[in-house]
C-alpha cells in the first residue's frame, strides 16, 4: 500500500474478486426456490389441413393457451423463454417437435396468462403423416437468470389429435 | 502515509468491503431486488475508495523519526571491511 494508485488498485481488484463471489452465491440461492409451475392449452378451432405443394402437410390451428409461471420466477431471474411445442411420432422419426408459438416473460406479473392464439409458427410435416395423428403440445421454458447457468423444464399435455381427412 | 498507516488502510479496505458485501447481498435477497445489491454494493466501494486509497493525515500520526542531514553527516557511514576475499580456487 504504498501510493495511491496500489491501493486503488488492490482495492479495485478485491472488490472484483468479492462481487464475482456474490454472483456465485446469488445463483445458487435460487436452488431454494421450489416452482410449482401449470399450464393447460386448448385447441379451440383447426382452420385448415391440408397438403401443401411441395408435398407436405401443413395445419393450422387455434389455441388458448394458459399458464401459471410466476412461481419460476426469483430475485435473480431476469425472463422466462416460453414455447409450444406439437410432438408426435412418425415411422421416419421416433419424435417430431415442431413450436407452434412462443414468447418472452421479462417480469413475474405477466406469468400468469391467457392467450387466445393461432399458431405463430407453421406446423408443417416431414411428410404426410399428419392425417389422423395423436400428438402432445408441451409447454417448454427456460428460465434465464441475472448471474448463473440457465434452467430448462417443461409440462407435456396429452391426448390431442388431427382430423382424419384433410379439409 | 506511514507503515503503520498503510497496514491500516489495508485492514480497513478488506473489512469494510467484506462488510458491503455481506451486507448488500443481504439487503437484495431481502428485498427481492438484484439491482438493490448491485446499488449498494457500489456504493461502499466508492465510500472504501474514499476511506482507504487518499492520504488523509491519520495514516500518518505514527511516522517514522528520520535523521537530520546535519546530524547524518557527523557520523559518517562505516565501510565495508574490505578483507581478503580471496577464496582458495587452487584444485
Amino acid at each position: 500500500m504504498h501510493s495511491f494508485g496500489y491501493r486503488l488498485n488492490g482495492l479495485l481488484t478485491f472488490a472484483l474478486t468479492i462481487l464475482a463471489l456474490m454472483c456465485v452465491i446469488t445463483s445458487l440461492s435460487d436452488n431454494f426456490n421450489t416452482p410449482s409451475p401449470s399450464a393447460d392449452i386448448k385447441i379451440t378451432n383447426i382452420n385448415w389441413f391440408q397438403k401443401q405443394p411441395q408435398g407436405h402437410d401443413e395445419v393450422s390451428l387455434t389455441m388458448n393457451v394458459s399458464a401459471d409461471l410466476q412461481s419460476l420466477f426469483t430475485w435473480n431471474t431476469k425472463q422466462v423463454f416460453i414455447f409450444v411445442a406439437a410432438e408426435y411420432e412418425t415411422p421416419k422419426n421416433s419424435l417430431n417437435q415442431v413450436s407452434l408459438w412462443d414468447a418472452i416473460i421479462p417480469a413475474k406479473e405477466h406469468a400468469k396468462f391467457w392467450i387466445h392464439t393461432s399458431n405463430k409458427y407453421r406446423f408443417v410435416d416431414q411428410g404426410n403423416n399428419l392425417r389422423g395423428k395423436k400428438f402432445n403440445l408441451t409447454m417448454h421454458w427456460h428460465v434465464m437468470p441475472k448471474t448463473g447457468k440457465m434452467s430448462a423444464d417443461k409440462i407435456v399435455l396429452t391426448g390431442y389429435s388431427l382430423p382424419e381427412e384433410y379439409r | 502515509m506511514d507503515w503503520q498507516g498503510q497496514k491500516l488502510a489495508e485492514q480497513i479496505m478488506q473489512v469494510l468491503l467484506l462488510v458491503f458485501a455481506v451486507v448488500s447481498f443481504v439487503a437484495g435477497y431481502v428485498l427481492g431486488s438484484f439491482q438493490m445489491m448491485m446499488l449498494v454494493y457500489a456504493g461502499g466501494v466508492t465510500l472504501t475508495a474514499l476511506i482507504t486509497v487518499p492520504n488523509w493525515p491519520f495514516f500518518n500520526r505514527r511516522p517514522l523519526n528520520w535523521l537530520d542531514p546535519s546530524e547524518a553527516e557527523k557520523h559518517p557511514k562505516p565501510q565495508v571491511a574490505v578483507s581478503s576475499k580471496k577464496k582458495g580456487t587452487k584444485k
